[in-house]
């Protein structure tokens, strides 16, 4: 992160086009209309927030989208859920932060290489590469998983983290977005200018086109960080040990519990971890949004 | 390139490579593993739960992508528009639930569907009356759509809504001067300048329904007479490898979804494309 901070100001690939010569009234209508898909999206989200606070027994007796009366315990639940069964949710959060900043961060670093290299150089192949890659978006979860799986438990990596991180590397979305990206902002002639002036590629890469992919390079980090942060399905297959679950699988664990024999029932526990489990990516959006949404901007458009 | 292609090749193609490998292989328990050729493909192609399966997901993608892309379409354009209040806030909150994990939306709204202390069980008590169960067998799938089109409208409204932004304004300015309304507007000179996005956001959306995984699999758990071990063809795989050790024939089935999915995104995006010469 400290590289996109010392990045001087770039220009973003895709300026916003001042429009309309008038500027248009505001609609109370279309506000309220809008509105309604707003409430859909914020509504689950408070009743998080609202059941994050009450207790065990709280949820069963009070109505769903409001406080219960004369029971506030946001801060004791959030304190049982990290001191709960040893303090395993902090385990699995350390363990969450492990593969996305390994797995994430190597897979934005690999995108960021893939990418600028697809877009900015000629190679025999160039062609093939590319379907290959965005064919890999489509492969269904399950049909690398197995065999991966199996792979991976021929050479003892299952049950580490290695299981985990090593896949997650490999971001096929991330290269195609860093791929739109490069071609929209780097000149090809300014990397001509540079290597006339005798620097040599890698210098050329650092100091000519990071600094030009940094509202790319955020984006893709961001969307490679939801996407590890997120995993669900990987874990599941690869992991038996709770020691190396992350947060997607513990949380299902605990809330599991409730149908096993004996095991206790923490629904309280589970709905505040969930709470606690969004902040930090919710936090990442607000923070970074100036510089994703201008990468997504360049991503999108072109195909 | 080079390191890409490295770390590529050992967690897509060698898996891939080994994934067709051994669905040409049987294991029986007499006799153990031997070849059989396309035997597992046979087999898979007349497995009713495999087409059950593949049946569900294909009525949830035909409902639940276009209602989804919909509501998105018209979220991007009503921001976009500017007669908006506070657009920028409908922006970034419209997108929030995107930055929840399926694993605690599923979750979130497997309480909310819940009759113990869920919204149902609330309407239910509040108004006397028994709306249908959101976990029943019936209304099962529809509940999931919803989980995945809360998850994902945000998402696909940002797509929509960057790639408005770079309509150049000469084309507004131009359509102004020829008296055009908004609905002309949008119909005539927006929709068509998004094409590639929506073309995109579509296949994207196809691919995930045919992964359809997490959630079934979380809710399973609170529904287990909805949901059964071949609720989705990718849950087939999974239940077929890790309860039932049929390593074989998961992957035959991983392989089908594979090649159906790529087929059907490569013929949505040919048609996206021929509509725009």
């Amino acid at each position: 992160m400290t590289t996109l901070q010392q990045a001087p100001p770039t220009q973003p690939a895709v300026k916003r086009v001042k429009r309309y010569t008038t500027t248009p009234r505001k609609s109370i209508t279309l506000t309220l209309a809008t509105g309604v898909i707003l409430l859909y999206s914020v509504v689950p989200l408070f009743w998080l927030i609202v059941n994050a606070t009450k207790s065990r027994e709280g949820l069963t007796d009070s109505f769903g989208l409001w406080f219960a009366d004369g029971e506030f315990l946001l801060f004791q639940n959030i304190a049982q859920t990290l001191t709960y069964n040893d303090g395993i949710f902090v385990r699995w959060f350390v363990n969450t932060l492990l593969y996305v900043v390994v797995g994430a961060g190597g897979a934005t670093f690999l995108a960021v290489l893939g990418g600028y290299g697809l877009a900015k150089f000629r190679f025999p192949g160039r062609g093939a590469v590319f379907a290959v890659v965005i064919g890999a978006v489509a492969v269904p979860g399950t049909a690398l998983a197995v065999p991966t799986f199996l792979m991976f438990s021929e050479m003892g990596l299952t049950d580490t983290p290695w299981a985990i991180i090593i896949p997650s590397l490999i971001s096929p979305f991330g290269l195609y977005l860093m791929w739109t990206f490069a071609n929209e902002a780097i000149p090809t002639e300014l990397l001509e200018a540079a290597r006339v002036d005798g620097s040599g590629e890698f210098r050329t890469f650092f100091q000519v086109g990071l600094p030009l992919l940094a509202p790319g390079i955020v984006t893709v980090l961001l969307f490679t960080t939801v996407a590890t942060w997120n995993n669900y399905f990987l874990p599941l297959i690869m992991l038996k040990d709770p020691d190396w679950y992350p947060l997607t699988l513990g949380l299902n664990a605990w809330n599991a519990q409730a149908t096993t024999n004996g095991g206790e029932v923490i629904f309280h526990l589970v709905i505040t971890g969930s709470l606690l489990m969004i902040i930090p990516l919710i936090a990442a959006f607000l923070l970074l949004q100036r510089y994703w949404q201008s990468g997504l901007a360049a991503g999108s458009v072109k195909e | 390139m080079g390191p890409f292609m490295a770390v590529f090749a050992l967690v897509f193609l060698a898996p891939i490579a080994y994934s067709i490998y051994i669905s040409l292989f049987k294991t029986r328990l007499i006799g153990g593993t031997s070849f059989v050729g396309l035997e597992n493909y046979q087999q898979a192609l007349t497995d009713p739960n495999f087409w059950d399966g593949l049946a569900r997901v294909a009525i949830f993608l035909v409902v639940q992508v276009p209602i989804m892309l919909g509501i998105a379409l018209l979220a991007a354009l009503a921001i976009d528009s500017g007669r908006l209040h506070a657009a920028g806030f409908f922006r970034i909150t419209i997108f929030l639930p995107y930055a929840v994990p399926a694993v605690v939306a599923a979750i979130m709204w497997g309480f909310m569907y819940g009759n113990q202390f869920g919204l149902v069980g609330n309407i239910n008590e509040a108004f006397g009356i028994s709306i249908p169960a959101p976990l029943g067998p019936d209304w099962i799938l529809a509940s999931i759509g919803n989980i995945v089109t809360w998850e994902f409208v945000g998402y696909n409204m940002l797509i929509f809504y960057s790639a408005l932004r770079v309509i150049p304004s000469s084309l507004y300015e131009a359509a102004e001067i020829d008296g055009a309304g908004q609905f002309r507007i949008i119909r005539s000179i927006k929709l068509p300048a998004i094409r590639g996005a929506l073309v995109i956001a579509t296949i994207f959306s196809i691919i995930g329904s045919f992964q359809l995984f997490t959630e079934p699999s979380i809710l399973q758990k609170l529904a287990p007479n909805a949901i059964t071990t071949f609720f989705t063809p990718n849950y087939y795989a999974y239940s077929l490898s890790f309860n039932g050790q049929q390593y074989n024939y998961s992957a035959t089935i991983a392989i089908i979804m594979g090649l159906v999915t790529m087929l059907v995104a490569y013929v949505i995006q040919l048609r996206g494309m021929r509509k725009e010469s």
